[in-house]
């Protein structure tokens, strides 16, 4: 016993330290992963074992018995969402003597750490060394228990649907494993007492083969539970490739289905047939090959390239045939000699899927042309060629349109090309991709909405199966990170029976891989270029490997023996691990009572992740990621059906509540709007959970039981749960059989979701946890079905928020979706481009009423009043959980990249999306190429700048301006998210960010006590906001528009001439005015604004403001006033157009409140400016948070305005949805001369 | 011998020509899309000696010219039966079954230049050359009254280095009745409702980003860019008589050597600049 709590503070300790040293060693080592991990893990167990001949005499029999039942408790852990997994290591508090229990959260501590350690993909190299020592420290401690790897290295099950052979080897090695686990154990315990060891090791190991781009063939031994990574890794040593990252490794999945290997994934997990067998493959095809860095990576490029050709994947016409094949024989054969290349020295090449004599004659007569190129110059001009070829880099997936048409879908780099038959019949560029999704066999994509429409649109595919949609989903995915993202995108926190995957793109996207290769310095490396001649006869069109028969049947024929064991000696590695644990373990202190361990445990998890945002600049994990994020561990579900279960699921259902409560302090405010089913899941279950530090306290005999019940529940079904597991590793449950509906009248079938794919998952919860409620089995199964039922019901409901089209209850659990905040790309690519965008953070203390008084003709302008007040008037706020998701996990260097401007811009991001589109579309001319772009950009912001100076000098002492110069925008952004956040209660970085936004608000604070009480209560009641923006009065050949939601003000241009001379713009902190504006205000009809203040206008704001109108519409009464006036017309065309909710009257009178907090966040894009400006105040006990954006476009007059701002309400309704829209003001002013086209 | 047009910097390039005669047919049976007043014959004949000595002439190109043919009263709109792209022709099956025996003397023009000759010989096909836009790095093809799916695919499966994106037509004759290409990487577009949705069709079907004219007429919108090795980018459009806005679009295009021509006659037929005439680059040692 003693020993068993040692090596548990072992543990402890050693998670601890995991966190803070090592993290900030090696930052860098990213990609040294989880493979290597794994094998030094496993060696090192090994090692123990082989260095003490088989002490059986020390195995109790029930500590085999254990062994054999751990794949199952794994098993069913695997049922769970994985961060219920993860969150088994706070349920270790529960003060159990009993040592199985121990062991098991030991166990589950150290695969705690170790996922943690696997999953984050910059993990440091060293802290991955100390996760393998835990282990060890782990198994070596606990004598009754099974190691974890025994557990998890049955590979068995899931292989076995294979062949038979390899079933029977598969057996075999079970049987073998199963013997050394029980050796390791005990090995284990001896090792306690001899300390240090020294001891050779044993590897299990798989054969790989790998078929290479020349045709050759590598093989290597693979450690049986290696990543994909490990194998890759290897893969590109052998080639001396460094820019690896255009590269994957594929495997076929019958014959004909290429997938990629994940490379964050186990192999096995991936691949459920012996034998390996992968290709090495081009996976993203660069745009431009000539940048490159060296020249083995184009020589592997053009060998994939030739491939595609002969397979006529990539197709061309005769002449680049010709064109290519004579590069080809360049680079191959050198200059063309007419003495050694005969006349049929060429036919043994092969060019093209139909080679003809014509074409090979042509070929060699260009080869004549190329004399001089070397091989390297002959490859790039082949890359030259072939990237202009259209198809070039197109991954075509088979699919039907909505109307059953055959058509493909291509995945590129720069978007998603429809075609049928050869034509591109559409294409959908990331830019215009808002989500995409895939349920069942169907793929979908959201799209913005073209300049006239208003809605975004849902386009669906059908794909022949799930897995092609799943496929094609994750290429989506992949190639959309890759070529578009700076940097990979966190894999979004797994939700509550959200079974979908989380798969997300893990690897180094092309601008961080060119950032990689700039820094390659080696002397070019020496390759031999194979002769496509042998390869590329042998090819006959094709796909390299796995179509050669011979090669499998070889290989399988082998693969019995090369799965066997190896022993491999790795004593000195071996030998100094040993070395460490033990002496770690003779420090530790051996009574530390079990509550303390899980706390610290705990707490150690937490610091470690807290480290890896900071220590790892190129895959940040945010800390609440880390513990959310997918435990890779999961089984077959087979498993478990045969075997006594353990703790499992009984374990981590107090996680449920515990997690559920932590993510609820983490942001009240999200959880409380989340969709409703959220707050479904976690009710009940947060009720009997108790907090993670009081420890859950339970009897084991009753968890036996509910395991009982679950298995032989699970034992009925499992008949469909064959395919539970995709390729991930993720559970996908099964819809029952369509046959249990028929069990329902039918009346009800429509309405009871019995088949959804998550009614077995939440049955089983639900059942669960009514059963350790309640411990009746007759109850808990009794409630447990309606309460499933509604689960199930309840889940569409929620998600179909998201997904518009196909809201087929019976497909909810599956959809998997991906949003892509296009925005964020754009934001992060054109901060790059620019160094960051102008954003300032500045408070105005004087907020003012809107008014608009600059204005006082008014028009008519009927159509697009309606369709404003249409839109204002379905303001059903959508719970968007996504979004809000989105938002948290965003990695903390995003943020500080400019990440941060879009968070800032709120609401506006539709409107400033729909600007940047348009832009994109209709401003062509204008953008010719990126780098003019980025010109263009530079140019607006300094357009823009200009106002913000005006701000800066107008907020005066009290706001904080910073922009212009771009360095300072990087510091500056982190005000901003951070002030955001805290003050939306949004963002979880508040905690590192607060210094900043403390001291914001102080000086709000000061701000505020140097105003008239009385002026301040006002201003407080209305939280108006001024801002300043140049546009009224600047003579900008381009058309702006404000779009304000919330309560805005803006235009404050009378006030000028009362109070500054200087024309413009500028926040005004008059006080009569105010109250003006205030008594205007609580008549709660802004219609009286139409106050003549024109002639001061024209006064002070430079260019005659000429031709003006504005409309003010007041919801309450449904009624419009509208009133018209002319004025010569001048230059501009200004128009206003107000909305107001007469919400808004009702909060205005009476109540007095204390301003808590304001800030502003201005952000600025290439043609918007989005001003946030957020109060929070508290009133008569209430806190009121209100946030008012505004929201500038700069763009020519092809945007739809009307629809830019229905877009910026709707979006505003999304991200904000617990909050009204009580105010909308839309300021246009229109240049009227007509623009130039060229 | 570039491979794909050599880029960008080979498009326009090109060394022949190849035109029709006009037939006298041609004023009263031309086939036209709007009734009108008759076209004047002899001015007609003029206007398009013109334009062939521009070409001849002007430009030094080799002009291949047909000899008119009176059951064809089409015949001089040569573009719509061939489309011609580097050493690959595409002989056409046209949309109008009165103009399809067009084919034959433009066939044995064409196989007299030594270039491959695909045939469209799907009955189910039609394609007129008008309705195929290649912008040096893909083409558009617009399906309209004359061109159909299967007509784009065939050329789709004839060019095959080049994206084939399809464009509906709905309201013109042509896809290039609104637009044409004014430069190598520019599109001059009309403009009319129909013209700019049919470019923002285009911009969204395209990986690249083309720059656009906007011209006022959409009849102007149809120009011919060349790129001549002597005289650099050269444009002709419409003559400012007939479109004097479009004209002075066309008149801030520094670079290019603009050669203003009238078409006032083969207009009425719903002839535009590119209708007459089919070039082709060949290079020289041939």
């Amino acid at each position: 016993m003693t020993t068993e709590v040692g090596s548990e503070t072992e543990v402890k300790k050693d998670s601890e330290q995991l966190g803070p040293d090592k993290a900030k060693d090696k930052p860098e080592e990213a990609s040294e992963t989880p493979g290597d991990q794994k094998s030094r893990e496993t060696s090192s167990g090994e090692a123990q074992d082989s260095s003490v001949p088989a002490p059986t005499n020390q195995s109790s029999p029930s500590s085999q018995k254990k062994e054999k039942s751990s794949p199952e408790s794994k098993g069913i852990s695997r049922f769970l969402p994985p961060w219920l997994k993860k969150q088994k290591s706070y349920t270790l508090a529960e003060p159990k003597d009993e040592p199985k229990k121990k062991a098991t959260g030991e166990e589950q501590v150290v695969e705690e750490s170790e996922s943690q350690a696997l999953e984050g993909v910059a993990q440091p190299r060293k802290s991955l060394e100390e996760a393998t020592e835990n282990r060890q420290n782990a198994k070596a401690g606990d004598r009754e228990k099974h190691s974890i790897s025994s557990a998890e290295i049955q590979p068995s099950k899931e292989d076995g649907k294979e062949t038979e052979v390899e079933e029977v080897a598969e057996k075999k090695e079970e049987k073998q494993e199963e013997k050394r686990e029980t050796k390791e154990v005990q090995t284990a315990e001896i090792k306690i007492d001899n300390i240090p060891q020294k001891s050779p090791k044993k590897i299990k190991t798989v054969q790989c083969k790998v078929m290479l781009l020349d045709g050759t063939e590598y093989s290597c031994d693979l450690e049986k539970r290696a990543r994909g990574q490990v194998l890759f890794d290897k893969v590109c040593e052998h080639l001396n490739l460094l820019e690896k990252d255009y590269f994957g490794l594929l495997f076929y999945e019958n014959s004909e289905q290429k997938n990629w290997l994940d490379s964050s994934k186990e192999i096995k997990r991936q691949i459920r047939s012996l034998p390996w067998i992968f290709t090495f493959n081009v996976k993203f095809y660069p745009p431009d090959p000539s940048q490159l860095t060296e020249d083995i990576t184009r020589y592997f490029l053009c060998l994939q390239l030739r491939q595609d050709i002969v397979s006529g994947r990539l197709p061309c016409s005769f002449v680049t045939h010709a064109l290519l094949g004579s590069y080809t024989l360049q680079a191959e054969l050198g200059d063309h000699d007419p003495e050694e290349h005969s006349s049929d020295y060429i036919s043994e090449f092969q060019f093209a899927p139909n080679q003809t004599q014509e074409m090979e004659e042509k070929v060699a007569e260009l080869h004549k042309t190329h004399r001089g190129l070397t091989p390297a110059q002959a490859d790039s001009q082949f890359l030259e060629n072939a990237k202009r070829l259209s198809m070039y880099g197109v991954d075509l997936h088979h699919a039907k349109d909505s109307e059953g048409v055959d058509i493909m879908l291509g995945v590129c780099a720069n978007g998603l090309l429809i075609y049928k038959d050869r034509l591109r019949i559409n294409r959908f560029a990331w830019p215009k991709i808002l989500k995409i999704s895939y349920k069942r066999s169907n793929f979908y994509i959201k799209v913005r909405p073209a300049e006239l429409e208003q809605f975004e649109s849902t386009i669906g595919f059908k794909l022949p199966n799930h897995r092609a949609a799943k496929r094609l989903w994750k290429v989506c995915v992949e190639h959309h990170t890759f070529f578009r993202l700076l940097s990979p995108e966190q894999p979004p926190k797994a939700k509550f029976l959200t079974l979908g995957s989380k798969f997300r793109y893990s690897g180094r996207t092309q601008a961080q891989t060119r950032q990689a290769s700039n820094l390659i310095d080696r002397p070019a490396p020496y390759f031999e270029r194979t002769s496509s001649k042998r390869v590329s006869r042998s090819l006959d069109g094709a796909p390299m490997g796995i179509s050669d028969q011979s090669l499998v049947r070889d290989f399988s024929a082998t693969g019995g023996q090369a799965a066997g064991d190896k022993i491999i000696d790795l004593e000195a590695a071996g030998r100094a691990k040993l070395k460490e644990g033990g002496r770690e373990e003779d420090e530790s202190p051996l009574k530390t009572p079990q509550l303390e361990f899980t706390q610290d445990g705990k707490n150690s998890f937490l610091q470690l992740t807290h480290i890896h945002p900071s220590s790892l600049p190129i895959h940040p994990v945010s800390s609440h990621l880390t513990y959310l994020s997918p435990v890779p561990e999961i089984d077959m579900l087979s498993d478990i059906s045969e075997e006594d279960p353990f703790e499992e699921p009984l374990l981590t259902i107090p996680d449920i509540s515990e997690c559920s409560s932590m993510e609820q302090t983490s942001d009240h405010k999200k959880t409380g709007t989340a969709s409703p089913i959220n707050s479904l899941e976690l009710r009940p279950l947060a009720s009997r959970g108790s907090p993670a530090v009081e420890g859950k306290i339970r009897t084991n005999d009753y968890k036996s039981t509910e395991l009982c019940v679950s298995f032989s529940f699970f034992r009925c079904l499992s008949f469909s749960f064959r395919s539970l597991l995709d390729e991930d590793g993720y559970i996908t449950f099964p819809s029952l059989p369509d046959v249990c509906i028929s069990f329902l009248p039918p009346g009800l079938q429509h309405y009871i979701p019995i088949t959804s794919p998550s009614f077995i998952p939440s049955f089983l919860l639900v059942f669960v946890l009514l059963l350790s409620a309640f411990q009746s089995i007759p109850f808990s199964l009794t409630f447990s079905l309606p309460l499933a039922l509604s689960l199930c019901y309840l889940e569409p409901k929620v998600t179909s928020f998201s997904s518009s089209s196909g809201n087929d209850l019976n497909d909810k659990a599956e959809e998997e979706e991906v949003e892509y905040e296009e925005e964020e790309a754009q934001q992060k690519i054109s901060s790059l481009r620019v160094d960051g965008e102008n954003i300032y953070v500045r408070h105005s203390n004087l907020m003012l009423e809107d008014l608009d008084k600059t204005q006082d003709d008014l028009l008519k302008h009927q159509a697009s009043i309606s369709e404003l007040k249409r839109n204002f008037m379905e303001s059903t706020p959508e719970p968007r959980p996504n979004e809000w998701e989105k938002r948290r996990i965003t990695p903390l260097s995003l943020q500080t990249q400019g990440r941060h401007a879009s968070r800032a811009e709120g609401p506006c991001t539709g409107v400033s999306d729909a600007d940047k589109s348009s832009h994109e579309t209709l401003d062509i001319v204008e953008e010719k190429k990126q780098a003019e772009f980025g010109i263009e950009e530079t140019l607006v912001v300094d357009e823009t700048n200009k106002g913000k100076m005006q701000v800066a000098t107008d907020a005066g002492e009290t706001c904080k301006v910073e922009h212009v110069s771009k360095k300072d925008s990087s510091s500056l952004p982190s005000d901003s998210s951070s002030s955001s956040s805290s003050s939306e209660s949004e963002d979880e970085e508040v905690g590192e960010y607060h210094p900043h936004h403390r001291a914001i608000e102080e000086v709000i604070r000061e701000e505020q006590e140097d105003e008239e009480d009385m002026k301040r209560k006002e201003h407080e009641e209305n939280t108006q906001h001024v801002e300043a923006i140049p546009e009224g009065s600047k003579p900008v050949p381009v058309e702006h528009t404000q779009v304000t939601v919330e309560d805005l003000v803006h235009e404050n241009t009378i006030t000028v001439a009362t109070e500054e001379k200087n024309l413009s713009e500028q926040i005004k902190q008059d006080v009569g005015e105010e109250k003006e504006e205030e008594q205007l205000k609580l008549n709660g009809d802004v219609s009286h604004v139409d106050i003549d203040v024109a002639p001061q206008l024209i006064c002070c704001s430079e260019p005659p403001v000429v031709k003006t109108e504005m409309v003010t519409i007041s919801d309450a009464t449904q009624r419009t006033e509208i009133s018209t006036k002319e004025i010569p017309i001048v230059q501009t065309e200004t128009k206003t157009i107000t909305y107001e909710s007469s919400q808004l009257d009702g909060n205005a009178v009476g109540d007095t409140g204390v301003l808590v907090s304001a800030q502003t966040i201005t952000s600025e894009s290439i043609s918007t400016t989005t001003t946030t400006h957020i109060t929070k105040m508290v009133k008569g006990g209430v806190s009121e948070t209100r946030i008012e954006k505004r929201i500038v476009i700069t763009g020519d007059a092809d945007i739809d305005h009307d629809e830019a701002l229905a877009q910026a309400i709707k979006e505003a309704k999304e991200q904000h949805p617990d909050m009204s829209v009580t105010r909308v003001v839309v300021h246009k002013e229109t240049e009227l001369a007509e623009e130039d086209e060229d | 011998m570039a491979g794909l047009g050599g880029g960008l910097a080979a498009f326009g390039r090109c060394t022949h020509a190849v035109v029709r005669a006009l037939p006298e047919s041609l004023c009263r049976q031309a086939l036209r899309s709007v009734a009108g007043p008759e076209v004047d014959l002899a001015r007609a004949e003029r206007e398009h000696q013109l334009y062939v000595g521009v070409l001849r002439g002007k430009l030094g190109l080799q002009v291949l010219e047909l000899p008119a043919d009176e059951s064809l009263p089409d015949c001089v709109f040569v573009e719509d039966v061939a489309v011609v792209c580097e050493e690959t022709a595409l002989l056409t099956r046209p949309g109008a079954p009165s103009r399809r025996k067009e084919v034959e003397a433009m066939k044995r023009v064409l196989e007299s230049l030594n270039l491959n000759i695909v045939e469209m010989v799907d009955e189910n096909a039609t394609l007129d050359g008008g309705d195929v836009l290649f912008t040096g790095r893909e083409f558009f093809v617009g399906l309209s009254k004359r061109t159909n799916q299967r007509g784009a695919e065939i050329l789709a499966d004839t060019f095959k280095d080049y994206a084939v994106s399809t464009v509906p037509v709905h309201d013109s004759l042509h896809l290039k009745s609104f637009c044409s290409m004014a430069g190598p990487n520019l599109i001059a577009i009309g403009s009319s409702e129909a013209a700019q949705k049919a470019l923002k069709t285009m911009q969204q079907m395209s990986d690249h980003r083309y720059d656009k004219l906007t011209v006022p007429d959409d009849a102007a919108a149809n120009c011919i860019y060349l790129n001549i090795p002597s005289k650099g980018h050269v444009l002709l459009h419409r003559a400012p008589e007939e479109y004097p806005e479009s004209a002075k679009v066309f008149e801030k295009l520094k670079d290019h050597m603009l050669i203003p021509i009238a078409n006032t006659e083969l207009e009425k037929v719903d002839g535009s600049l590119t209708c007459c005439s089919v070039f082709i680059n060949k290079a020289s040692e041939l």
